[in-house]
């Protein structure tokens, strides 16, 4: 029986519109994410820097954190901590309550959606507008985000046509238009916008020296969000910290260009404290741990923790590009999701995602940070097993093997029986191999009997 | 004893077992090159299949009998990038993790000494014309392993250009083959989607023979090749260079 990512993927590749919708969408990004790439003469260097930065950044999280919270409350924000989600949401939820709002605007944040905000605040009476061209799509048509920069990367042009028709467009012809769309998602935006005085983000940074909080994006609807409201409320993970506003010249040159492909992304808004007569006139950060503390007592798991969240990883997997974001079960898909989500949730929550990968390590080199995704996959893969456990027949097949490679007699004895058909190393190479390749022939002889045979 | 010296071959379990011709390609081509080949016959398999499947300590284990098996050898060569790609990198990371000091040392040692074969015969022999003859059009699939992990470059390339009569293919796709060892079995949906794509940019190239330098991936691809009766055929790098006039 399929379970888990297995079962997920195995209906995702069914779904031909999705394959071709993947298949056209990742090869775009990953053509211009290399062309950016490769015209930076230091990228090796930069990436280097990026990941010492997270690593040294990640040994002293505690004293950053607190660094950060001492900075932004000095200059007029306020910060809270939230052990998990249940406690993030009741602080944003008691925020919108406390200021009276029915409404809440929301700039793409995955915080936010790993918790289930939206939700949250449904709950609670408030209604959440997502402003991201692509995260308005997913919450109009009740859909998830598949992608971690590229929520609505599932969908095609005439999906979302079609979509908009019936829901903010309703009663007009649009067309395929990519212009034509965003013109349709502004004149639904603009009004919420001039309207709704709260909003919460996510962040890409914080910076503990100055309590600095950035969030980068591409439409402006973040600007609109950060800028225009009463009350501001940001929602980060608590691995977002920066030590130093200077380590914000390594990431902003990581980040587009991994990201999409671009030199500079058109919109970097960074806000410290408030400010009185511009912008929002309160500030609260929300610190979410959320499972990351418990990432971080994995000394080897941990570097998961220093995603700058750019799916890069993504866009250049075979498998993700194949089976879409769906299949990961988890608003982190992908590469990065399949080490970040069983770590984050618990193992034994997401069994099957550390199998997720061939291993062919494109995650690894695209990886602006170098995580080194592979290994941390395989270190998983052990985790699992010894914590949680295997399915019979593959533990009994592994003990087999096992016991035929630690000698030499017993392995040489599993060779003969390999070529009859049966025992340890013939069990390894099962039923699912067979529907769509074909077994090579058993060869009359091995290796090392035409090496004995030879003198 | 000749010039080039002794090299000890670690053929893997899984040419022994599966693929013996390319065990036996490789011993044809040290030889040709002046190497006196020994294999010590109490090797059995390095531990990457356990090891990558989730079996640390059973993977160590074998990593660590493969390393008794070659402790005396100044040089060892094997025709599979993933295995030796598995002894140099993976492996010394788990044994870190796993608290097994003496064996990261051990791994460490032996990553000095040990040669995937193009590794060996382009930068310790320096050849890149071994003196083959293969009259064919021959596309060359990069491996993950040897591409992204030994990072093998052009190596493999120099010595198929170097082959007599033979005609090199550009193969545009560079992705994975959808092998991953127990992903193939484990996520076989997946697997063989990516299979599909490796054989539909195989067969543009208008190549009759898929060369690489891992069984593995071979079996993968030429197991999807002959089930879909593609009339194209994989051989291992060391059987094209094996070939003689």
């Amino acid at each position: 029986m399929k379970a888990g990512f297995e079962a997920a993927a195995s209906r995702a590749l069914e779904d031909s519109q999705l394959r071709r919708n993947m298949a056209r969408a990742t090869a775009t990004i990953r053509d211009r994410r290399a062309a950016a790439v490769g015209e930076v003469e230091d990228w090796e260097e930069l990436r280097e820097a990026g990941a010492a930065i997270k690593a040294a950044t990640m040994a002293s999280l505690p004293e950053q954190l607190e660094r950060l919270e001492r900075a932004v409350a000095e200059r007029g924000g306020l910060v809270h901590w939230a052990r998990d989600a249940a406690e993030a949401n009741a602080i944003v939820a008691g925020l919108a309550r406390a200021h009276g709002a029915e409404e809440v605007l929301k700039v793409k944040s995955i915080a936010t959606d790993e918790i289930e905000l939206n939700e949250a605040l449904a709950a609670a009476g408030v209604t959440a507008h997502e402003t991201d061209f692509a995260e308005l799509v997913n919450q109009l048509s009740g859909d998830w985000s598949s992608h971690i920069l590229v929520p609505a990367i599932h969908r095609n042009r005439s999906e979302i046509r079609l979509l908009f028709e019936r829901t903010i467009a309703r009663g007009r012809r649009l067309e395929d238009e990519p212009a034509v769309l965003a013109g349709a998602a502004r004149e639904h935006l603009r009004e919420l916008f001039l309207r709704v005085p709260f909003a919460v983000s996510g962040a890409n940074f914080a910076v503990a020296e100055t309590g600095a909080v950035a969030v980068v994006e591409s439409e402006g609807n973040g600007r609109m969000c950060t800028t225009l409201p009463e009350v501001l409320v940001t929602v980060m993970g608590i691995e977002k910290v920066l030590p130093e506003w200077r380590d914000l010249e390594v990431f902003l040159q990581l980040l587009p260009r991994s990201a999409t492909g671009e030199r500079m992304n058109p919109y970097t808004s960074i806000w410290s404290g408030v400010d009185p007569g511009d912008g929002p006139r309160e500030f609260h950060l929300v610190l979410l741990d959320n499972g990351r503390t418990d990432v971080l007592a994995d000394e080897l798991g941990r570097e998961a923790l220093h995603c700058i969240r750019c799916s890069a990883c993504l866009n250049v997997c075979p498998v993700y590009s194949r089976v879409g974001g769906h299949a990961y079960g988890s608003v982190y898909p992908g590469p990065i999701g399949a080490v970040l989500t069983p770590q984050l949730r618990g193992l034994e929550q997401a069994p099957t995602l550390p199998w997720a990968s061939s291993l062919c390590g494109a995650c690894l080199d695209a990886c602006p940070v170098k995580i080194d995704i592979p290994t941390l996959l395989v270190h998983l893969r052990g985790r699992v097993r010894r914590e949680v456990g295997a399915p019979r027949g593959e533990r009994a097949a592994l003990g087999l093997a096992f016991r035929a490679f630690s000698d030499r007699g017993r392995y040489e004895r599993a060779q003969r029986l390999r070529r009859l058909g049966r025992g340890a190393l013939a069990q390894l190479l099962a039923a699912p191999w067979s529907r769509s390749r074909e077994l090579p022939e058993p060869p009359p002889q091995t290796f090392r009997e035409w090496w004995d045979e030879r003198g | 004893m000749s010039a080039e010296g002794r090299v000890a071959l670690l053929v893997t379990c899984f040419n022994d077992t599966l693929f013996p011709g390319v065990g036996q390609a490789t011993v044809a081509v040290l030889e040709r090159l002046g190497c006196e080949v020994a294999f010590p016959a109490e090797q059995t398999c390095c531990g990457q299949m356990h090891g990558n499947s989730g079996g640390r300590d059973e993977g160590l284990a074998l990593a660590a009998r493969t390393l008794r098996v070659f402790a005396a050898e100044p040089a060892v060569v094997s025709p599979s990038a993933s295995c030796v790609g598995w002894l140099r990198e993976t492996a010394p990371r788990l044994a870190c993790e796993a608290g097994e000091e003496e064996l990261v040392a051990g791994l460490e040692e032996l990553g000095g000494r040990l040669f995937e074969l193009t590794e060996f015969i382009c930068d310790r022999l320096g050849v890149e014309d071994v003196g083959a003859f293969f009259p064919h059009r021959v596309a060359y699939h990069p491996t993950c392993h040897s591409q992204r992990g030994l990072r093998l470059g052009d190596r493999p390339l120099r010595l198929l250009r170097s082959v007599d009569g033979l005609e090199l293919a550009a193969l545009e796709d560079e992705d994975c083959c959808g092998f991953g060892g127990t992903f193939a079995v484990k996520n076989a949906d997946v697997s063989t989607a990516m299979l599909g794509d490796k054989m539909t940019a195989l067969r543009a190239t208008g190549a009759e023979v898929c060369a690489a330098v891992d069984s593995s991936c071979l079996m993968q691809i030429g197991g999807g090749l002959r089930h879909a009766r593609a009339g194209l055929r994989t051989l291992h790098l060391a059987e094209i260079l094996a070939c003689e006039r």
